[in-house]
């Protein structure tokens, strides 16, 4: 591969490099712990203004505990006693414990959307006339098309793009990396965010988003979940549940009529409290912070998803389309090994090598000097007066240095090929078949020659950034199909996929080939995720079934993908299929706890209920409680407890460890569905013993 | 034969039946056996049938309920009319209105609950022109919403499902006339009665009394009584009488017939969606269900009867008698129940009322889990289905995916119908119980006071809701209150099931298929068998164990005291 594209590939790297998946660079969005002071104090206030009857109703399982906690406060009014008042306080705490972790959920997306409303208040827009006169106006009185002048020190007032000069930007107000970005006009980097700032110079900007709609006023709407809708999987789930709400409604209340054939008196009380157990209000109280906090989790990693669906899709991906530059390999070629040719030693070559870099402040001519300095000790030297770095131009495709009478040239082989030939020399017939090897292996061959003579060549290898390799391997583990895409050729391809472990590749990939490709995989039923920068992305991006398109990119980009990663960092993609899959396992395993807890909750009320007309019930009082009335309060104290107990999972999620399905599933089962079954004994039980110890009963 | 061979010979013939009969059904639903195409064609010209015209969800449902409405109509038409028509040699009158519904109704529905005693109400028309020819065809609906839903797994992208008319014939012409036809002639070898001539008047010499014992065309009602899982007897003693059910060999043959087909659809769902595995998980989750119910009963019934214990007799060498046949014996008795009663079929043959509160409450509990174990022709392998589809989805999102079931996404609409057709069926027992211990008319009807007389009205709802047919004993059933509310148990237990089952079917059917991968929740291994078996057992657990707790349980910790 010739110099000019390496060269090229450097001046499209990103300017922040990340190596792993792992967190990108803390910033604006991620500053609060899971249970900050401030946060709590407003959940609580916010628990009792979610007691609204007209927001509980959004939540059949919620609302029937809401009615039945009205029910017993009647009762209670009208048949006071000690218990009575006890069951309808539990109840009302059962509400509210829900509220409470929907809106603790809710907090720190509110205390992000704060913090970014203050970048977007109080700017002024520097906005030009026709006649290119400039006027200040209130950035919201900018509209689609407007030209606007920002210089150094001006907050940039909306999205736009640069039609005139270049500019460091900081971007730190909505990616949280405080380093300073260049945008420049005329380039696949000339889109600019409203709320960033200018540091240096002066820039034309044309804005492209009308008011109310730019990134910065989308990103808090979906920080804050303001118009947080039901993932597909969620509405499947709440009709479920709403099923299990509906048919206990029946089961219980038959229990009056069964109650009095059987010559019993059945207290309305205890059947209420006998509802509530029943229904899944576990999860029913926690499903929409799971949902919430979900979103948040990927904020946290500095990606924004356009929709709760998209997360969810992000569970279902089966196949992954990774961008072979950034993503797996380094991006930068590193000079890894010298090869020497016709009698010349690796000294010589190396010597030669480093030589012809001096000047060379691409990554790969760096390395090449590093690379001599450490396999052969050679340092950087004095060269003597008169040298003369020649520079790398598109017509030779070589650069090199003319010093003491020596001219040594590096480059791609072809050319230096023709200019040792043109110096009277000859090339070794041996170099042909390393160069070949080279390039087998998915390297770049640089041959190197001094004067008339080739001294060898240097492999510059694509670096596997470290730890990706293990990264495909747990993806494979879980079913996910990892795709290479690079503008290689299928030879340097094939060589990287294998060292990287992927399990296919598109090699001398185009737009169009991408497209097809995710085309070819939905058609098999397959979901595909893709990142993507460039505006010819954007159709793939959009075909996705989760596009992210990288914070740096175009406008088109990021308006075709339905994620945005600030950090840039198309690693991270393999996070958010973590994440969403983290979401669905969540709601699946607090689901079985909810309905393995019933169990026990039957055999603590049952015998309560009908003891007195059949002592032999008594028998199925297996957990040996107090009395009735404690068995019936104990179990309530317990289903409303284990909504707080279970708020810090539901807002982290359950752990993810990328294991296959069955492990996964059987890992879940074990401790939701087992645990759930036996946990509510044990603690029902505690209570019990502690209600007694008290004294209450 | 000890019981123990009886077992073994049992589970032996059972697997025959499901890897062959299950097989061939296969061919018989995809249209490649034609070896009675020669009457099946000219059937299709008469019911004016395009055979090779594929229904929608909502035209195949369509065309069950009008089917349905029909045979309603005719049934009842025969009963009230039978005083008048041919082939009454009792010169029976017209069946009392609400017997006649409750009873055309019951048969219609594949339920089979008899409020009356067979042999001294319905003529030989209407036993062999209304229940029998009955016991044929709904037991077809039933394979073909059964093999309709498959459809829906198996199919791609498919705006239908299959044809009903096709289904319905092809069921009965391919499946259930040879087997039956073939089982009749053993039965009537054994000895049961075949037999137009009208009853047989005797004399008893040793007492001096006249006796008049009705006969009639027994066997051939009897065998499709059992192989589609109807259960209707031509007597009121059902299996327990020897005009019905003449030796062992056909009791143990009975057994047979009642379970070959539920069972050899599981070989079918395997084979049609690509997966005999699928089917075998399906199998293992009925298996384990049928035999922990199977030891529930026959334990209970060798330990004896409480009562008699508690009356001083302290042993009871062969298990609990009272009500049971001695030529079967308990644990025979107990195998045959139980089969009948997880089956949808509801015949017996001894008296559920007498068994053990434990015994008993098997039989009332094994229905209460919704007849999947293996349930009913066709009705078994849908309901389980249903539960299968709930399973799916919640351990799938344990694993992280969107769930899926062979390949196709569970999501709001699959989880609305599945939910809708599970819980259909407990709503409306105990809401129909709750009504019937509630009011004068249902509190006068059980014969027993306290808890067995609580179970006697559950049992009557479960039965009939449940569309199984067996009788408790003990319950005054044949009055206007029992028919009328019996006969909506009935109706919402077929169709709140049948109709939710299709609709699923038809969404099924239009989706595409996600390929499985290693993230995909298999549902071919034993941890879905146990999630399933789990859902199934907690579902009726959750929604009846307080009402059980007040029947069965009570009686069991009573320790034989009466109430």
């Amino acid at each position: 591969m010739p110099d000019n594209e390496i060269l090229e590939m450097n001046r499209s790297q990103p300017q922040a490099q990340h190596t792993g998946g792992g967190q990108g660079p803390h910033g604006v969005l991620n500053k609060r712990s899971l249970f900050d002071g401030a946060i709590l104090r407003q959940a609580t206030i916010d628990a009792f203004r979610k007691l609204d009857p007209r927001v509980q109703l959004k939540n059949p399982v919620m609302f029937v505990v809401l009615i039945g906690t009205v029910v017993t406060l009647i009762e209670s009014v009208a048949h006071s006693s000690a218990f009575a008042w006890a069951v309808f306080v539990w109840l009302l705490l059962t509400v509210l414990f829900a509220n409470f972790a929907e809106a603790m959920a809710e907090g720190r997306g509110k205390a992000q959307a704060d913090t970014l409303r203050k970048t977007r208040e109080h700017t002024d827009a520097r906005r030009l006339d026709a006649g290119g006169a400039e006027h200040r106006v209130p950035a919201a009185d900018l509209a689609v098309g407007d030209l606007v002048v920002c210089e150094a020190g001006d907050v940039i007032p909306s999205d736009g793009e640069i039609t005139e000069g270049v500019a460091s930007i900081d971007e730190s107000a909505i990616t949280g990396e405080s380093a300073p970005v260049i945008r420049e006009a005329g380039s696949d980097r000339s889109a600019v965010t409203g709320g960033t700032k200018v540091l240096s110079d002066r820039i034309l900007v044309r804005i492209s988003a009308e008011p109310g709609q730019t990134f910065l006023d989308r990103m808090i709407n979906l920080v804050e979940g303001a118009k947080r809708q039901k993932t597909p999987n969620e509405v499947a789930l709440t009709i479920l549940l709403a099923a299990l709400t509906i048919i206990f409604v029946p089961v219980v209340v038959v229990l009056q009529p069964f109650g009095i054939f059987a010559g019993a008196s059945v207290s309305v009380i205890v059947l209420v409290a006998l509802i509530v157990c029943l229904i899944p209000t576990t999860i029913g109280a926690l499903l929409s912070a799971i949902g919430i906090a979900g979103m948040d989790r990927l904020v946290q990693r500095n990606v924004l998803a356009m929709s709760g669906r998209a997360v969810e899709a992000a569970g279902d991906v089966q196949t992954l389309l990774l961008d072979k530059t950034g993503t797996i390999t380094m991006g930068n070629r590193m000079a890894s090994t010298f090869y020497p040719v016709g009698g010349s030693s690796e000294q010589d070559l190396a010597d030669a090598a480093q030589l012809a870099s001096l000047a060379d402040e691409t990554p790969e001519g760096r390395s090449i000097v590093v690379l001599a300095k450490q396999e052969y000790g050679l340092r950087e030297r004095e060269l003597g007066p008169g040298h003369v770095f020649v520079p790398f131009s598109a017509t030779t495709r070589m650069s090199g240095l003319d010093a003491d009478g020596r001219q040594i040239r590096k480059g791609a082989a072809d050319a230096v090929k023709r200019w040792v030939t043109e110096q009277g020399g000859s090339a070794p017939g041996e170099l042909d078949q390393i160069v070949e090897r080279v390039a087998r292996a998915g390297s770049t061959p640089l041959v190197v020659s001094d004067g008339a003579r080739v001294l060898g060549v240097v492999e510059l290898k694509d670096v596997v950034k470290q730890g990706i390799t293990e990264r495909f391997e747990q993806l494979r583990s879980i079913g996910i199909r990892t795709v290479m895409i690079t503008g290689d050729n299928p030879l340097t391809a094939a060589a990287i996929a294998q060292e990287a472990g992927v399990d296919d590749y598109l090699a001398e990939a185009t737009p169009e080939a991408k497209l097809q490709l995710i085309k070819k995989e939905q058609e098999g039923g397959k979901l595909v995720a893709m990142t993507g920068d460039g505006t010819n992305d954007a159709p793939a991006l959009a075909q996705a079934d989760v596009g992210v398109a990288m914070n740096m990119g175009t406008t088109a980009a990021k308006e075709a993908g339905n994620m945005v990663d600030l950090d840039s960092n198309p690693t991270k993609l393999i996070d958010v299929v973590e994440i969403g899959k983290q979401l669905l396992i969540t709601r699946g395993a607090l689901t079985t706890f909810s309905i393995a807890n019933d169990v026990a909750k039957y055999f603590a009320i049952i015998p309560a209920l009908f003891v007195s007309t059949y002592p032999q019930l008594h028998k199925l009082n297996i957990m040996g409680l107090h009395s009735p009335q404690s068995a019936v309060l104990s179990a309530v104290i317990f289903n409303a407890l284990v909504i707080i107990a279970l708020i810090p999972l539901a807002l982290r999620g359950v752990r993810f460890r990328p294991s296959s399905a069955s492990a996964i599933l059987r890992r879940n089962v074990l401790i939701y569905g087992l645990g759930g079954l036996i946990a509510p004994f044990i603690f029902i039980k505690l209570i019990d013993l502690i209600l007694t110890a008290i004294g209450a009963f | 034969m000890s019981f123990a061979w009886t077992i073994v010979a049992f589970v032996v013939v059972l697997a025959i039946c499901w890897r062959f009969l299950g097989a061939y059904m296969v061919t018989v639903f995809n249209g490649r056996s034609t070896w009675l195409s020669f009457v099946e064609r000219p059937l299709y010209r008469l019911l004016k049938v395009d055979p090779e015209s594929e229904q929608s969800w909502q035209r195949y449902a369509v065309s069950v309920t009008m089917f349905t409405g029909v045979a309603l109509l005719f049934g009842y038409g025969i009963f009230r009319l039978q005083g008048h028509l041919p082939f009454n040699p009792q010169h029976f009158g017209a069946v009392r209105e609400d017997t006649a519904w409750n009873t055309v109704v019951s048969f219609v529905t594949n339920t089979n609950w008899q409020a009356y005693s067979g042999e001294t109400t319905m003529s030989y028309l209407s036993q062999m022109g209304v229940l029998a020819l009955q016991n044929f065809l709904s037991a077809a609906v039933g394979i073909a919403v059964a093999v309709a839903l498959i459809r829906g797994f198996a199919r791609r992208g498919s705006k239908t499902i299959g044809n009903f008319w096709v289904d319905f014939v092809r069921s009965n012409l391919y499946v259930l006339l040879p087997i039956a036809f073939v089982a009749a002639i053993v039965f009537i070898g054994q000895g049961a009665l075949e037999t137009l001539s009208g009853p047989a008047h005797v004399h008893n010499a040793l007492t001096g009394v006249d006796q008049t014992l009705p006969r009639g065309p027994i066997a051939s009602q009897e065998v499709i009584k059992q192989l589609g899982t109807n259960g209707g007897g031509f007597f009121n003693a059902n299996g327990a009488g020897p005009f019905e059910n003449p030796s062992g060999l056909t009791n143990f043959l009975s057994i047979i017939l009642i379970l070959c087909i539920p069972v050899a659809l599981t070989y079918t769902f395997g084979k049609m969606v690509f997966s005999v595995r699928q089917g075998v998980a399906i199998l293992a989750v009925m298996t384990v269900l049928f035999g922990g119910w199977l030891t529930m009963a026959t334990v209970a019934e060798h330990q004896g009867n409480p009562a008699v214990a508690a009356a001083g007799v302290t042993e009871q060498p062969t298990g609990n008698m009272e009500g049971k046949e001695t030529r079967f014996g308990a644990p025979s008795s107990a195998l045959y129940n139980i089969t009948s009663t997880q089956t949808s079929t509801g015949s017996v043959d001894s008296a559920a009322d007498s068994y053990t509160a434990i015994g008993g409450g098997a039989m009332l509990t094994g229905m209460m889990l919704g007849e999947v174990s293996p349930g009913g022709v066709g009705t078994g392998l849908y309901g389980i289905l249903l539960f299968a589809v709930i399973t799916v989805f919640i351990g799938g999102l344990m694993v992280g995916r969107t769930p899926e079931y062979l390949g196709k996404k569970i999501q709001a609409r699959e989880v609305k119908l599945a939910a809708l057709g599970v819980l259909v069926m407990p709503i409306t027992v105990l809401v129909l119980t709750a009504i019937a211990v509630s009011v004068h008319a249902g509190r006068v009807g059980p014969l027993n006071a306290g808890p067995h007389g609580f179970s006697e009205i559950l049992y009557a709802y479960t039965s009939q809701t449940n569309n199984n047919g067996s009788g408790f004993g003990g319950l005054s059933a044949n009055t206007p209150f029992y028919n009328i509310t019996g006969t909506i148990g009935l109706l919402l237990g077929r169709f709140g099931m049948i109709i939710p089952v299709l609709a699923l079917a038809g969404s099924l059917a239009a989706k595409q298929v996600v390929p499985a991968s290693l993230g995909t929740f298999r549902t071919d291994k034993p941890m879905f068998a146990v999630l399933l078996l789990g859902i199934v057992l907690i579902v009726g657990a959750l929604t009846f164990f307080p009402a059980v707790s007040l029947g069965p349980i009570v009686e069991q910790f009573s320790g034989g005291r009466l109430f």
